[in-house]
């Protein structure tokens, strides 16, 4: 074991505490009894109660899931799609101004991009709700998921698919059957980033959100404005936790896949 | 070791003569009825303005087992993958079995490969691996399950069945890519450097397995190697390229014996080469004016040249005979010293130098204990050899 420096364990302590200090204050004063969000009047999980009760909230929940769901797989479908079409396309024309043109959407202000979205469903007289959002998101999700996936296709070998061909795979089959299970770390990946990256967003979703359809982040944005409330803190804890055990199963999902590996390698090798 | 693989080449196509007609060599190529399985009728590949094979014609034949030989960079690999379907000739077409096959996309050929680099499936087991071509043909499950089993017994592969590919070893790897491109029972299967990653002894066990396999299957074999010793174990045939230009096919002891070219006589074994220009002598027979002093050397000749014509001698340094005195009754003998001697356990090679400045090499059998040997460095001998132990070539 290496020794634990007195400046390794300041640096981790002062690092994790500008992490989730902010965060643990937070969950902490979603259980204070009190109304002011400032002082402490005991432990109560009162809000948690008075939250289930607020339909508009409750509203807002459901929309945001079903929004980043939706736009997520969207988002995975077409940037793996363009990934592929990138990396393995061949040299066709224009290859090189497409793939630059994947990435300019990372680097534009969330302003332009929800702009120029709102610009476009009035141009087309799209009425905004749920649907807008989800196309929005999914729109600037995909290069995020497309930069994911292209590099890890950069990686792969690209004998393994003529193999497939060679074996009397179609194309998509050798697609289906072969590149897809190999990448799909990388592909799943992208969807989870997809899909934290449209739980958060407040821009893009304002621009193209109506009054049917406001997601979590416009709404605590907007109730925040009026004052931070105890509530707020109760919703802010729930999605902390969302987030966190899809984070702690994501990770015992792949250990236990290693372990099943390992376990198999071990008779594998007894078999002999 | 060039002996021994001539050696077990002829055991190898003897066995094929067996399988094929009685008391009959396996040389389809020489009857004028056979038709191939596959030709190469002028075929040029262009990667832009590089020109990887130039004008290619080629005949193999079913149940051949056909060797690609030449230096890195030839165009071995590029003409496989357009056997397979993974390049398009420029110009030229190939033919399968009576059909061209430019249209036929590489999943609708009844061709198979082994890849240079294996390419197995890293999420499939050894089992799945095999498996994988004979599911997309749309093969009933149980028959999946026999032909599966008989590949991994075929390839000694049983115990291996449920691992995955990162569980097992190079050499094994190397017998599961084998199995899965044969399971399909393909016309052709094209093997590219199938044994490159593979230690010696098991490069050549392997080789056998090889020959033993093509030889239960009846499948055609094309195989790519830059080692020639292995191209003239396994092969009935072999293709000698350089440059993307075929330089000569033809069997292994033909290539060996009678080279088509400089080029060939230099590549295949170790060679001496004379140059000097011919007069002819008579039906078939020349003397050739190599150096001013000396007198001219004899050889006899298949291909016809012209008096006054460059040619060179090509011989064999088993062919030629070392001695103290000057042999009475050889057609060739010339004087010279020993420069070196690489002694290789069975044989021995004099490196022997003339009054010119030629070397020549000559090689014996070492039939006695080196204590014994009649010839050390700096020796004065006298290397001779007959009119019909060297090959005349042009140029
Ligand atoms: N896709 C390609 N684009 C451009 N040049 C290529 C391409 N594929 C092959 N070449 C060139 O064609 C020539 C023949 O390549 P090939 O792979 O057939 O060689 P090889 O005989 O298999 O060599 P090795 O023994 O090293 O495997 C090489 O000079 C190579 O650089
Ligand atoms: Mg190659």
């Amino acid at each position: 074991m290496k020794r634990f420096s007195w400046f390794n364990a300041t640096s981790l302590t002062l690092g994790f505490a500008f992490l989730y200090l902010p965060m643990i204050i937070l969950v902490v004063y979603s259980f204070n009894a009190s109304k002011l969000v400032t002082v402490w009047a005991g432990f109560s999980t009162k809000w948690y109660g008075e939250l289930l009760q607020n339909e508009a909230f409750l509203d807002a929940a459901w929309v945001t899931i079903r929004v980043a769901v939706f736009s997520s797989t969207i988002a995975t479908i077409l940037g793996t799609m363009a990934a592929y079409i990138l990396v393995r396309g061949g040299r066709f024309m224009g290859r090189t101004l497409f793939s630059g043109m994947i990435y300019a959407p990372l680097v534009m202000p969330e302003v332009i991009t929800g702009l120029s979205l709102l610009l476009l469903f009035i141009g087309i007289g799209l009425d905004r709700g749920v649907f807008t959002i989800v196309l929005a998101h999914a729109t600037f999700s995909m290069c995020y998921v497309s930069v994911v996936v292209s590099s890890r296709l950069v990686s792969f070998d690209k004998s393994l698919e003529e193999a497939a061909l060679d074996l009397g795979c179609t194309a998509w089959q050798a697609f289906r059957l072969v590149t897809l299970p190999i990448i799909a770390p990388a592909v799943i990946s992208g969807w989870l980033l997809a899909f934290t990256l449209s739980l958060d967003d407040l821009v893009i979703a304002s621009f193209t959100s109506g009054p049917s359809s406001t997601t979590l982040p416009i709404k605590i944005f907007s109730a925040v404005r009026l004052g931070v409330s105890p509530e707020i803190n109760a919703l802010s804890t729930i999605m902390i936790g969302i987030v966190t055990i899809g984070v702690v199963s994501f990770s015992i999902m792949s250990k236990r896949n290693a372990v099943r590996r390992e376990r198999e390698e071990r008779a594998a090798i007894h078999a002999t | 070791m060039m002996g021994a693989g001539l050696f077990l080449s002829v055991i190898f196509s003897g066995d094929v003569m067996a399988s094929v007609a009685a008391n009959q060599v396996f040389a389809p190529w020489n009857d004028p009825k056979e038709t191939p399985l596959i030709e190469f009728r002028g075929v040029t590949k262009r990667f832009g303005d590089f020109t990887a094979i130039d004008d290619l014609s080629i005949n193999i034949y079913e149940k051949e087992f056909f060797a690609l030989l030449g230096p890195s960079g030839c165009g071995k690999t590029t003409m496989m993958r357009m056997l397979a379907g993974f390049e398009t000739p420029t110009e030229g077409e190939i033919i399968l079995a009576g059909q061209d096959i430019a249209p036929v996309p590489p999943n609708k050929r009844a061709v198979n490969m082994m890849f240079q680099s294996y390419a197995l499936f890293p999420h499939l087991s050894i089992e799945d691996n095999i498996a994988f071509g004979l599911k997309r043909e749309g093969m009933p499950k149980n028959d999946i399950a026999d032909r599966v089993a008989e590949m991994l017994r075929l390839t000694r592969l049983e115990k291996f069945a449920r691992r995955k590919p990162h569980q097992i070893s190079g050499g094994q790897k190397q017998r599961v890519a084998l199995a899965r491109s044969l399971a399909k029972a393909p016309k052709l299967l094209l093997l590219d450097e199938p044994l490159g990653a593979l230690d010696k002894k098991l490069r050549q066990d392997t080789q056998f397995e090889l020959m033993d396999i093509q030889e239960k299957t009846g499948t055609t074999f094309v195989i790519v190697t830059h080692d020639q010793e292995e191209a003239m174990t396994v092969a009935s045939r072999v293709a000698v390229m350089d440059h993307g230009k075929l330089m000569q096919v033809a069997t292994p002891d033909r290539l060996y014996e009678n080279p088509e070219n400089v080029y060939v006589a230099d590549f295949i074994g170790d060679v001496n080469l004379i140059e000097g220009t011919a007069r002819k002598t008579g039906e078939g027979s020349y003397e050739i004016n190599w150096c001013e002093r000396t007198p001219p050397l004899k050889s006899t000749s298949d291909t016809v040249l012209s008096s006054g014509q460059g040619c060179t001698i090509a011989i064999r340094p088993e062919k030629v005979s070392i001695s103290s005195e000057k042999p009475e009754e050889a057609d060739n003998a010339v004087q010279g010293k020993i420069i070196d001697i690489a002694y290789l356990g069975n044989l021995s090679t004099y490196h022997v130098k003339l009054a010119n400045g030629q070397m020549v090499k000559a090689q014996t059998a070492n039939t006695r204990r080196i204590s014994r040997r009649s010839f050390t460095w700096d020796d004065d001998v006298w290397l001779s050899w007959t009119a019909t132990a060297g090959v005349l070539l042009k140029g």
